[in-house]
């Protein structure tokens, strides 16, 4: 694997592992044995095998990021209205606890299954590849996987998914791409979202906002939307229904797609490994 | 956040090293970490003794190589160095630029015992 084919190795730091580099010796230059592989690597290769399944039934996983409360859920519940009678969708919902927002998803008439994480801040590839076993992705456009509310960790976990969206609500403030740059430079597409609250909050500007990303060197595009009174909605319907249509295509030249991580990060970081999934439980969608 | 399962990841790698080469004991980890790869390196030292106990890292000191941010600009071929919310290039000003090194979290090599008491040898990558 990465220990014999090298790929962990990068322009960036190819210069650590030349014969004599910083890390051929220890210190006391006592042999040492050099591995380069890394640390998420289990997590890594269950996210191949979780795309594996998205891509034989036709499906684009779409993961979705932010803190508690941006809005995950309720843009579920409005783009399963707007979709309702041209795409079909599926959604994997991650929470610490309870069953709500599968609930709340199951009320629209779309499949979803909850994972209850207990005590992890993220989804890992475990997780997500025994949830989506218990879904039915014939006959699915979409899945949506709601990430635990958390700017930090789910940046690291690859799940098998094939986008990444990063919702930033207009409450948070228009720094948080700065201050989370781990999570915003994760982003396939950035949504500044209860837009129809910037009118009551003087001190959000979209364009600071959008800045910010740009400071990550992030080409992601970014759509103001607002789940409640339904503006940009479209804009944002139009992305899915295109990227969508992108990762068919990919698939018929026998291709996929993965969420955006920068070229040299790619080699490295296929995934990553959590050791903590024995700890959590999940429901199935009533049938 | 996730630094104790990071931790647990690790010395698991480790312990299939220890196996696969012959080995009673480790003496050292070391690891690369960038500033963007999502963990604290200061959180993984503290998690470190936690899991490391009972293992054969038991004794095994962590040493966590810190990898500076660099990126490569697109449009004038330079590289700089960067910091985690400002990856611009800081020689034209431009955003359009590539990661060449900071998002690494990696084991990068173990130093082993053997039986006798004598390190084994220098295994490649
Ligand atoms: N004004 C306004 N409020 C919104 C909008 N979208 C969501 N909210 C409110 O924000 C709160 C949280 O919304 P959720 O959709 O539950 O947020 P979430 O990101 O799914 O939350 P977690 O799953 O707990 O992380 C609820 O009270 C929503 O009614 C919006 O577009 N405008
Ligand atoms: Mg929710
Ligand atoms: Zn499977
Ligand atoms: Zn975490
Ligand atoms: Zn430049």
């Amino acid at each position: 694997m990465c220990d014999t084919c090298g790929c962990n190795i990068t322009p960036g730091n190819g210069h650590l592992v030349a014969s004599g580099g910083k890390l051929s010796r220890t210190a006391d230059g006592k042999a040492a044995v050099t591995i380069l592989r890394s640390l998420l690597d289990e997590n890594d290769l269950q996210a191949r095998h979780n795309r594996e399944h998205f891509d034989q039934h036709g499906v684009l996983a779409v993961n979705l990021m932010s803190s508690p409360g941006s809005g995950k859920t309720a843009l579920l519940e409005a783009t399963i209205d707007s979709l309702r009678n041209e795409l079909r969708v599926a959604v994997i919902e991650g929470d610490l606890e309870t069953e709500n927002d599968a609930q709340r998803v199951r009320a629209k008439g779309v499949p979803a299954v909850q994972i209850t994480t207990g005590s992890a801040c993220h989804l890992d590839a475990h997780m997500v590849h025994d949830a989506l076993h218990h879904l039915p992705l014939d006959g699915i456009d979409i899945v949506f996987i709601e990430n635990v509310g958390n700017l930090v960790c789910p940046a690291s976990f690859d799940l098998g998914h094939h986008r990444n969206v990063t919702l930033l609500s207009v409450t948070e403030g228009d720094d948080k791409p700065a201050k989370y740059p781990v999570m915003f430079r994760a982003a396939d597409l950035m949504l500044l979202t209860k837009i129809d609250l910037l009118a009551v909050l003087d001190d959000f500007d979209p364009q600071r906002a959008e800045a910010a990303l740009r400071n990550l060197a992030s080409e992601a595009p970014s759509i103001r939307l607002s789940a409640r009174s339904h503006m940009g909605l479209e804009t944002w319907t139009t992305w899915l229904r295109q990227e969508l249509h992108a990762q068919r295509q990919r698939l018929a030249q026998h291709n996929s797609a993965r969420p955006a991580i920068q070229p040299d990060g790619r080699l490295m970081h296929h995934g990553t490994t959590s050791l903590v999934h024995s700890k959590y439980v999940f429901s199935r969608a009533k049938p | 956040m996730h630094e104790l399962s990071v931790c647990q990841a690790l010395i698991a790698q480790v312990e299939a090293v220890a196996v696969q080469h012959g080995a009673t004991a480790v003496r050292s980890i070391r690891i690369c970490v960038g500033p963007l790869s999502g963990v604290d390196p200061d959180l993984l030292q503290r998690s470190y003794p936690l899991v490391r106990a009972g293992t054969v890292a038991d004794a095994a000191v962590l040493v966590i190589e810190r990898l500076p941010i660099r990126v490569r600009c697109e449009r004038c071929g330079l590289e700089s160095e960067a910091t985690p919310n400002r990856l611009i290039c800081t020689h034209c000003g431009d955003w359009h630029t590539r990661l060449l090194s900071g998002d690494e979290m990696l084991l990068a090599s173990v130093e082993l015992e053997a039986n006798d008491n004598r390190h084994v040898p220098t295994v490649w990558a």
